[in-house]
């Protein structure tokens, strides 16, 4: 157990070097469009409303993209990050894999199906691409201390990145998280406090430290505009992995909200850059009935998300209080999808649907987009006949539990062919 | 009915840099009305046109959102803690 007192006396270093987040220029608040130099903030002055990076894009070619690094740096002219930034020690994270998935493909009767499985990133989930590029805004701004509140994969992702970098870290969770995410945080040293509350009072616990202590990067907090920018990527990847051209149809995961909604932001820039052809997609979110505030307010038609008390066995999507909710409201409605939501039940049945059709373990998360798209499926909302990508955005190692209780060995023999024959073969002795 | 106020970053100008400050109120209602009363303008910061609390505004009192409870009606006992925090954090 760390038992370190924090260094509070860290300074901020006045003005970016030039170049430090590379062709991003300013942030843009989303609601009333308020501008303000980049920097630490997150919140827009006038509203209250999220800030998010705005770029001024110089031609960029899928030849040079396709000459970088296979990690999500390829894609540096269109991220908050300097040229050099493969200089810097980071995780690397991102380029992984895009399966096709015939099998579960015929399961569900679709007609073309891709699983992007984002577990195969340095953490193992995709939490390591949104801290890559907070680690790099932190830098750049001199932050000292990087930080975060968490739901389990990004408390992974901050551990090991700090630990790479150097950086002190300081990571919040609630007391009950999955055991294997808190060991698996753990390990990498630096501060680790366990805050007896679920997630959204740790989140609000993180915004309250943020506002008082300089110097503090807490990445989903106050370097959260560039943070976030880090999810394009996974909207990159899966249109340059396809052969450069987005796919009809996307399910993925909500949490905050906040990767549906950078996934879109993703395809959209694409289009601008002449990178990808237009051509419409359909977005869809995914949640736990257990905490299903955006899925709620679709269904109703509110454009306004009510925060709800979590419960639900998968906790890295159990955020009450979206922050990203109103946004994946307006995404999912824009591209004629939807926001469903699955029970826990049917959570476990996708884990282990995708793991018996794939060989792809999921964590929770991915439980809820696959049992989400077999859903939307069902229900006649999704288009079996149009190419359909679902996201898979953590390791099932790190929820055992769901499934713990549902799968193990079919039997237990001696250690004779006889035994074996007659319990395995089904021969009679 | 005497409260501590905390206020986010982004409001303390109003405040000359005061993280924390005292209000008065029975609801959370006369809290905001009594700080606008001595720190014009920061109620249009908490509140839309509509008079209702921005989306993008959490407001706790004690270690409740508000929004779980009676939204601006909400009771504040003497010596509460009323908490103004920026919801877009998370995720």
């Amino acid at each position: 157990m760390s038992t370190s007192i924090i260094d509070t006396a860290a300074a901020v270093s006045p003005a970016p070097r030039p170049g430090a987040f590379g062709n991003a220029t300013h942030l843009v608040c989303r609601e009333c469009r308020a501008t303000r130099p980049l920097g630490p903030h997150y919140a827009c002055a006038d509203c209250f409303g999220p800030l998010e990076t705005g770029y001024d894009f110089p031609a960029v070619t899928r030849a040079e993209i396709e000459a970088g690094p296979k990690n999500i740096w390829r894609y540096q002219p269109l991220l908050p990050v300097p040229a050099d930034i493969t200089e810097s020690r980071n995780m690397e994270p991102g380029f992984t894999r895009l399966l096709r998935a015939d099998n579960l493909a015929r399961e569900l009767g679709l007609s073309r199906l891709w699983v992007k499985d984002d577990s195969g990133n340095p953490t193992h989930s995709f939490k390591d691409r949104v801290v890559a590029i907070a680690l790099s805004a932190a830098r750049e701004l001199g932050m000292k201390v990087f930080a975060c509140p968490s739901t389990g994969n990004l408390a992974n992702a901050v551990a090991a990145a700090g630990a790479r970098a150097g950086v002190r870290t300081v990571v919040l969770i609630p007391e009950n998280l999955e055991r294997p995410k808190i060991l698996t945080t753990a390990v990498y040293g630096g501060t680790l406090v366990a805050v007896r509350g679920n997630y959204d009072d740790v989140n609000r616990l993180a915004s309250e430290i943020a506002g008082e202590e300089e110097g503090w990067a807490f990445v989903n907090v106050n370097v959260r505009p560039y943070y976030a920018e880090g999810s394009k990527t996974l909207g990159f990847e899966v249109a340059e992995q396809l052969g450069w051209r987005l796919p009809r149809q996307v399910v993925v995961p909500v949490a905050s909200g906040s990767q549906l909604t950078k996934v879109d932001k993703g395809f959209t820039e694409l289009v601008r850059l002449g990178l990808v052809e237009e051509s419409p997609y359909t977005m869809f979110g995914a949640q736990a009935t257990g905490c299903s505030p955006v899925a709620r307010a679709f269904k109703e038609g509110h454009d306004a998300v009510r925060p709800v008390r979590p419960d639900t066995i998968a906790k890295s999507l159990a955020i009450g209080n979206p922050a990203d909710g109103p946004y994946v409201l307006d995404v999912a409605r824009r591209t004629g999808g939807a926001v469903e939501d699955v029970t826990d039940d049917e959570v476990r049945d996708g884990i282990e649907l995708l793991a018996r059709t794939e060989g792809v373990f999921a964590e929770t998360a991915g439980g809820v987009t696959v049992a989400t798209l077999k859903k939307l499926i069902a229900g006649g909302r999704l288009d079996p006949d149009a190419e359909t990508v679902v996201f898979n955005t953590g390791d099932g190692l790190k929820t055992l539990d769901a499934v713990a209780d549902r799968v193990g060995p079919g039997s237990t023999i001696d250690p004779t062919y006889a035994a074996f024959a007659s319990s395995v073969l089904g021969r009679p002795r | 009915m005497s409260v501590r106020v905390r206020i986010p970053t982004i409001l303390r100008s109003y405040t000359d840099g005061e993280s924390e400050v005292g209000a008065s109120g029975a609801t959370l209602a006369e809290v905001i009305d009594d700080l606008e009363a001595r720190f014009p303008g920061v109620k249009g910061r908490i509140l839309d046109e509509q008079g209702s609390i921005r989306r993008f505004v959490n407001v706790y009192v004690g270690n409740e959102d508000v929004r779980f409870q009676e939204a601006l009606q909400t009771p504040t006992e003497d010596g509460a803690q009323v908490s103004v925090i920026p919801a877009v954090a998370g995720g």
